[in-house]
């Protein structure tokens, strides 16, 4: 008996057309696509896009070159070299992130003592030439002054939760 | 100015009535020819964007909508830039073949088109075995891909060759067998002829008493374009992409141009075998007469067999998004197994329903 309900079964195509029902109310359903550029999802203020290096209000660097982040950076994407600065503290004069090698995973910031390595929301940028991957200590700081609002705006709304 | 034209106009008409009758019989059916593979082509333009959207949509996505308003240059963006791109002819080749056979698959495709009646006077050649006509080309079309397939001097071009052939013999036989039903209820292998003896409205439509011949017409017809779930000829994930791996720019386009084509050609085939081509299937209910923005109903003619491929093109794409693809040996017991005795069996119900005039079979054999 089961068997010729079976035979019935194959010959009305009866799964084919189960399956077929699927994608069809599929079709009727409304598409969940965002159209990039114009719409974007929603950010978390812990995404890690794009690293910073960040100042203190009056304008001196948080780095104090304890090089716990080049320890901790899993894919050894940081560089750091330390010298004594002019005003006799212990400053990074080299502080390079190989954006190639960087896998961000947020431990540099995590393991950073003074706040001063952060990962921003920056997510779109691109190089144009071979070298623009390493983010040298300019290039991080001028990021850091340039996205400062964005950058304690997200901290502050973390603030709670570290 | 006006009179100018008019003069034109005049001495052009006056010189079209004194060429003779062959030449003017040559210059309207080459004209005929034009727009008949202009529409086509239009139609394959737009199908591809359709599919795109169609499977877009029913997986939750947009589908192309950049290109245009509503995505719909997209089609002419792809074509140019194919037509654009290299034409790489591998050296290890045989080049004259290796061109040659795009062109053997696209002319098939385009030249079944010439016995499909169109509405109750266009058709380009109204021949009396229009339906062996048919099956010869749609099966002539597997020369292109087997030459494609052996010109490459690839593996899987090679192999993707051979399984289109063993398809396409294969689903042939049951799609002549299905067609076999359709001419006995027609008594007549003229296209034009089997769409009227499906005239007066769905009830007289060969889709009902020869149902199975529909499906099993159908599903051969999608296992003969090669489409999914029957593309393993393409077999993207096994075979790269078969027979046209090694084609680029205009020859690929050429390919994609043949099965899309055959695609239509199938749609409106099994429009008009089995959904009764361009007869409308509100004849006879007049009250839709009456309402005058109605009227294009009830009246037969190109919209209505647009309208038929469209579902049948609708349902080719909800096919694709729907199924993974068969496994070769099931495809071939499908086809041997399954569907030839489906057909046969059908044929014979058919006759003996036909020779002791039951139901909507009552009527039937011309």
């Amino acid at each position: 008996m089961n068997q010729v309900i079976s035979y019935i079964k194959t010959f009305a195509l009866w799964e084919l057309l189960k399956g077929l029902s699927v994608t069809q109310r599929n079709w009727f359903r409304k598409s969940i696509t965002l159209e990039y550029p114009e719409e974007k999802t929603p950010q978390s203020p812990r995404f890690r896009g794009l690293h910073a290096l960040r100042r203190y209000p009056n304008g001196e660097e948080r780095c104090i070159a304890c090089k716990l982040c080049e320890a901790v950076c899993p894919a050894l994407a940081i560089t750091i070299e330390s010298n004594v600065s002019d005003d006799g503290t212990r400053r990074t004069s080299r502080y390079d992130i190989d954006l190639f090698k960087c896998i961000y995973c947020g431990f540099c910031e995590e393991a950073c003592p003074v706040d001063a390595i952060v990962e921003t929301r920056i997510h779109e940028y691109h190089m144009e030439a071979p070298g623009e991957n390493i983010m040298t200590k300019d290039k991080l700081l001028a990021i850091g002054e340039k996205y400062d609002a964005m950058i304690s705006a997200d901290k502050a709304a973390d603030a709670k939760y570290r | 100015m006006p009179e100018f034209f008019t003069n034109v106009v005049d001495s052009v008409v006056t010189y079209w009535f004194s060429l003779p009758g062959t030449v003017q019989y040559l210059g309207t059916t080459l004209f005929k020819i034009l727009i008949l593979t202009v529409g086509v082509i239009l139609c394959v333009a737009f199908s591809t964007y359709f599919e795109r959207k169609v499977i877009g949509s029913m997986q939750s996505r947009v589908g192309p909508n950049r290109v245009g308003p509503l995505g719909l240059l997209q089609p002419f963006a792809d074509v140019f830039k194919l037509l654009f791109k290299e034409v790489i002819v591998p050296s290890q080749s045989s080049k004259f073949i290796f061109i040659i056979a795009p062109l053997l698959s696209l002319t098939p495709a385009l030249a079944a088109w010439a016995v499909i009646p169109m509405n109750n006077w266009f058709v380009i050649a109204d021949i009396n075995a229009g339906l062996l006509y048919v099956l010869a080309l749609t099966s002539v079309g597997v020369y292109g891909v087997i030459l494609a397939g052996w010109a490459t001097n690839s593996k899987y071009a090679l192999l993707g060759a051979m399984r289109s052939a063993a398809q396409i013999v294969a689903y042939e036989i049951a799609m002549g067998f299905a067609l076999v039903g359709v001419l006995m209820a027609a008594g007549s292998l003229n296209i034009g002829d089997i769409v009227n003896a499906q005239a007066g409205g769905v009830s007289q439509w060969f889709l009902l008493p020869l149902f199975p011949l529909f499906v099993v017409y159908w599903i051969a017809g999608v296992a003969e374009t090669n489409r999914a779930p029957f593309d393993v000829a393409e077999g993207e994930s096994e075979i790269v992409a078969g027979f046209h791996v090694e084609y680029s720019g205009v020859a690929f386009a050429l390919f994609f141009l043949a099965e899309y084509a055959n695609m239509i050609l199938i749609s409106t085939l099994t429009a008009v075998f089995f959904l009764g081509g361009w007869a409308s299937p509100f004849e006879g209910w007049t009250f839709l007469n009456d309402i005058s923005w109605l009227a294009w109903l009830t009246s037969g003619g190109l919209h209505w067999l647009f309208i038929k491929m469209c579902v049948f093109m609708y349902t080719f794409f909800w096919l694709r998004a729907t199924f993974p693809r068969y496994r070769y040996d099931q495809i071939m017991r499908l086809g041997w197994k399954v569907f030839i005795p489906v057909t046969i069996v059908w044929i014979a119900v058919e006759g003996v329903m036909v020779w002791f005039q039951v139901g909507p079979w009552a009527g039937m054999g011309g």
